[in-house]
């Protein structure tokens, strides 16, 4: 029997800074605390008398890796305070856009961090080259971040922080050459995203457990910015209406807040969206990933992982088709005078899961005040509680009562990757907030 | 390459931009950086970190406690190099803008700043240590950090 108490200080391999403590007493788990451990940088409070055309870079430094998915929900609030109305174009290079951010971003959480325990390797790096797959495998990683990255500096300037996405449409527009490339790039990684999906859905890690999932669901193809909140018990709600629906939840000893859904917790992120959206992906996914789809819906949080690889193989194969059957020409951007008294409301499909910026405008055609709500956030929950159950689970096992120091080294690992599998981004947690409750 | 660079990579108060930066740096350049780079303490690409010494200590964001600031002059007693990554650790900012927080403001954060322990102002790099290189942006510029890197190479192993 085990009595034991576990600090990690950093958990490794996960965008930001977030740690876990874990007391056992008598081989029963009795508290978990999953806290983020970043120092807030009031990102809500500095918004405050920012003119409109400063919101979306503003908040855009709330996270590096999810930033343009920022940088898309603050122009979308903003545009509804505006009343713009985006054009075709601007909607496509949108979509383009996030595209290109979840080939990127998916790929380094997939490649970097999570398939070294696949593999038993501390590092990816670590791979052997020597190995043919291993050596496969890290050719595979670099080539389709730089695809992902190669699309997103093509549409936004940046794959970080971009620079050409504004309210009412783009600051530049794409070469034809350059589309070309493009184009090219995700062809050539496409066989690679084919062996990622293998990778993922072969792993063998699983933690099964029952929970509610929730995402932006579009009306017709598979995508990130559009549609209806859904969840997976069937109710459906409109963006403007998001607030209504979740709960915020104090959680004492972290940097962040979480957020419940008809008192429980609930999950966002890669998983949810395919779990509620699977039939809306391209039509080329859906052939190539035929079996491997027949898994979903799942209630395996290690399938988050095999759920991004899907989704990369979903970005690939729309990039090329927007890419191939349009052209971009210069557009003018639409302008409005902004409005006092008037709230606007962005939600989009982050990498991590839904996002959402509202933005209260004052009476001097300033913002008066914000709210964003991140994935991690809620996540949170979700992930505190599966860690108690998985450390309870394998506590169970007979195998884990001998040797305290391996035993604990064994749960420490297990945590981890339980943890990397839901992707947190501890640096989007973090970021804010006007606090309307006292810690005191 | 015998007798590798030792690289520390650390991130504090800010977005990790730079640290995605690099990560997409590495895209063009892993196999050359594992043969001459020793990633001896870089959380977001390891688990076994060694916190002994670094040729090349990399630090990004702010300083936002006491806590961090007694880390990073730990990290400067051990590196021959310390470089300043982003506008967070250059000029303190974006992730110090609550030092600029008027009366109203401060009201809505104080106890949160008390209660985690931060720090009543937050630090930009060179306000707590000697900083060797600069490389500023939001985020930092790739193709300046290609260069600045590979300066600071030559200059510890000279060919």
């Amino acid at each position: 029997m085990h009595t034991f108490d576990l600090s990690m200080e950093h958990i490794t391999k996960i965008e930001g800074n977030a740690s876990v403590k874990l007391k056992v007493e008598n081989n029963k788990v009795k508290d978990v605390k999953f806290a983020t451990e970043e120092y807030k940088r009031f990102f809500t409070e500095a918004l405050k008398d920012k003119p409109l055309a400063a919101i979306p870079a503003h908040l855009s430094r709330i996270c590096g890796t999810c930033s343009n998915s920022h940088i898309m929900c603050a122009i979308e609030a903003c545009e509804n305070v505006l009343g713009i109305k985006a054009t075709e174009q601007t909607k496509l290079m949108r979509n383009l856009m996030m595209h290109g951010l979840m080939i990127r971003d998916h790929a380094l959480h997939l490649y970097l961090f999570a398939m070294p325990d696949i593999f038993g390797k501390d590092a990816f790096l670590e791979f052997d080259e020597s190995d043919p797959i291993q050596h496969k495998l890290l050719h595979d990683g670099f080539d389709v971040k730089s695809a992902g990255n190669f699309l997103a500096t093509l549409i936004a300037g940046r794959s970080v922080h971009a620079t050409l996405p504004t309210i009412g449409g783009f600051l530049k527009f794409p070469e034809p050459a350059s589309v070309n490339e493009a184009i090219e790039r995700l062809k050539n990684v496409r066989p690679a995203v084919l062996r990622l999906i293998e990778i993922f859905k072969n792993a063998p890690f699983h933690f099964d457990r029952q929970t509610k999932y929730m995402a932006l669901v579009p009306e017709k193809t598979y995508g990130y910015i559009n549609g209806v909140l859904e969840t997976s018990a069937g109710e459906k709600y409109e963006e403007k209406d998001f607030r209504s629906h979740l709960e915020k939840t104090v959680i004492p000893y972290s940097q962040a807040i979480g957020y419940k859904y008809e008192g429980e917790g609930y999950m966002v992120g890669a998983l949810a969206r395919l779990n509620l959206a699977k039939d809306k992906l391209h039509t080329k996914t859906k052939k190539s990933a035929t079996e491997v789809l027949k898994l979903f819906p799942s209630t395996d949080i290690f399938y988050n992982n095999l759920a991004q690889a899907i989704e990369i193989l979903h970005s690939v194969d729309e990039s090329i088709d927007l890419l191939s059957q349009n052209t971009f020409k210069p557009e003018e951007i639409i302008k409005a005078e902004p409005k006092n008294d008037i709230v606007g409301v962005g939600v989009v499909e982050a990498p991590r899961g839904t996002l959402y910026h509202k933005i209260i405008m004052g009476k001097n055609g300033k913002a008066e005040s914000g709210e964003v709500i991140v994935p991690t956030g809620q996540n949170q929950v979700n992930i505190e509680r599966d860690i108690g159950v998985l450390v309870q689970n394998l506590l169970n096992k007979p195998e884990y009562a001998d040797n305290l120091e391996e035993d604990k080294r064994a749960v420490e690992f297990e945590i981890e990757k339980l943890i990397r599998a839901y992707d947190p981004c501890m640096s989007c947690a973090a970021h804010f907030l006007v606090v309307d409750w006292n810690m005191k | 390459m015998e007798n590798k660079i030792k690289i520390g990579w650390f991130s504090y108060s800010c977005c990790e931009d730079n640290t995605v930066i690099m990560t997409e740096v590495m895209n063009d350049h892993w196999q050359e950086w594992k043969k001459i780079f020793d990633f001896r303490h870089v959380r977001v690409l390891k688990k076994n970190n060694i916190f002994d010494e670094f040729d090349i200590a990399f630090i990004e964001g702010a300083i936002a406690s006491e806590k961090q600031e007694k880390e990073i002059q730990d990290i400067r007693s051990r590196s021959k190099k310390l470089v300043a990554i982003g506008s967070c650790a250059c000029v303190g900012l974006p992730a110090g803008q609550r030092n600029i927080f008027d009366e109203e403001q401060n009201k809505h954060i104080s106890f949160l700043v008390a209660k985690f322990g931060a720090a009543t102002k937050v630090k930009k790099l060179s306000d707590v240590v000697k900083v060797d290189v600069e490389i500023s942006g939001c985020p930092m510029n790739p193709d300046d950090f290609l260069n600045k890197v590979n300066t600071l190479v030559a200059e510890l192993r000279p060919s």
